[in-house]
């Protein structure tokens, strides 16, 4: 598997924490009713639509690039 | 004598050396890991209810060393690819942003994360003298809603002589009767200046938060510690790849630099995507 394949997975694994870690800043808000949870989930979803961003634009460029097929 | 296959692929496995050398020793560091994420589920199934500590670690610094993580393999792989397309300047940035990203990275972990644990407290109360710390306890309250009864008081601890701990105790203990102290705090209280005086005959075993404090601190410590001496690994090599020695590299053959940055990256992101199951379990569930 070449780095470019394994950046791809890597960046997969990132997008589940941060969707993971949203969901569980909701639990927790649910729970404690704390609004400083809520404020953790929506920066993790935001991070989980920004590396799923960045996964699309990394492969097509790498595509583009012609680095690695 | 010139290294053979450290550019062009061998026929045999249609692969450079130095590759199939990472993908083997990324193959024993799962096993390693692996070991240690099954040692340490099953300690956690095992634990009797109410003795395995929750909420001891501060989430938002662990989400923001988990960020910097993910953005060092970003860094990283844009500077095999400023490589690749023979971009020495921007690989320098990159692999400048990554090695900082890094050192970021372990100077939380040694300078603040765990000096803060070194510095905390905790007493396990023997059974049979549970009812003398009530105050701190509140475990009538707690058996009447259903909950795991508290056997450990915690805290800063203020003195100590002969007999007697004398600690500054954490809101958890201080007001061990409030609702808000039913559930773990993820984002750290501060220690209250409220003091409580422990005998040590009522004691079961009294220590720092150390490894020896319990399960849960002897895995997070081993798994931290080995999880940062890769990063500290990779952090010297990127800075070998990073110093002046490796432009003459990238003036004499630059595609055999770029190689050994693919190596690098891979290993670095083995260590970032470790990172990335050490925080939910250790930080979050």
């Amino acid at each position: 598997m070449s780095l470019k394949a394994f950046h791809i997975v890597f960046i997969i694994f990132s997008t589940l924490l941060a969707l993971g870690t949203g969901a569980w800043c909701v639990w927790v808000d649910l729970v404690e009713g704390a609004p400083i949870y809520l404020a953790g989930a929506i920066a993790s979803f935001a991070a989980a639509i920004v590396l799923i961003v960045y996964g699309v634009w990394f492969y097509r460029k790498m595509k583009r690039l012609r680095i690695i097929t | 004598m010139e290294i053979p296959y450290t550019i062009s692929t061998r026929p045999d496995t249609g692969l450079w050396n130095a590759k199939i050398g990472i993908w083997l020793f990324l193959a024993s560091e799962v096993m390693l890991f692996g070991g240690l994420f099954s040692a340490y589920i099953f300690l956690r199934i095992d634990a009797a209810p109410g003795t395995w500590p929750h909420g001891l670690l501060n989430v938002p610094v662990g989400t923001m060393n988990t960020a910097i993580l993910i953005m060092s393999s970003v860094t990283v792989v844009l500077a095999w690819a400023a490589l690749k397309m023979r971009r020495y300047r921007a690989y320098w940035w990159y692999m400048l942003v990554t090695i900082l990203c890094g050192v970021i990275f372990l100077t939380v972990k040694l300078a603040y994360e765990w000096p803060q644990k070194f510095e905390h407290f905790g007493a396990y109360i023997k059974p049979e003298a549970l009812w003398k710390y009530e105050k701190y306890l509140g475990n009538q309250r707690r058996a009447e809603k259903g909950l795991e009864p508290r056997i450990e008081i915690t805290g800063h601890l203020h003195s100590e002589n002969a007999k007697e701990y004398e600690v500054a105790l954490d809101p958890v203990n201080a007001e061990p009767d409030s609702p808000a102290m039913d559930r773990p705090h993820f984002f750290p209280l501060p220690v209250t200046d409220k003091i409580a005086t422990i005998e040590k005959e009522d004691v079961e075993r009294a220590t720092m938060f150390l490894p020896t404090h319990s399960a849960y601190f002897a895995s997070y410590f081993t798994i931290t510690g080995l999880h940062g001496l890769h990063v500290l690994g990779g952090v010297l090599v990127f800075t070998y790849m990073w110093l002046p020695v490796s432009k003459k590299l990238y003036q004499r053959n630059p595609e055999h630099l770029a190689n050994r940055v693919e190596v690098s990256g891979l290993f670095w992101h083995f260590v970032d995507l470790i990172w990335i199951f050490v925080f939910p379990l250790f930080y979050l569930l």
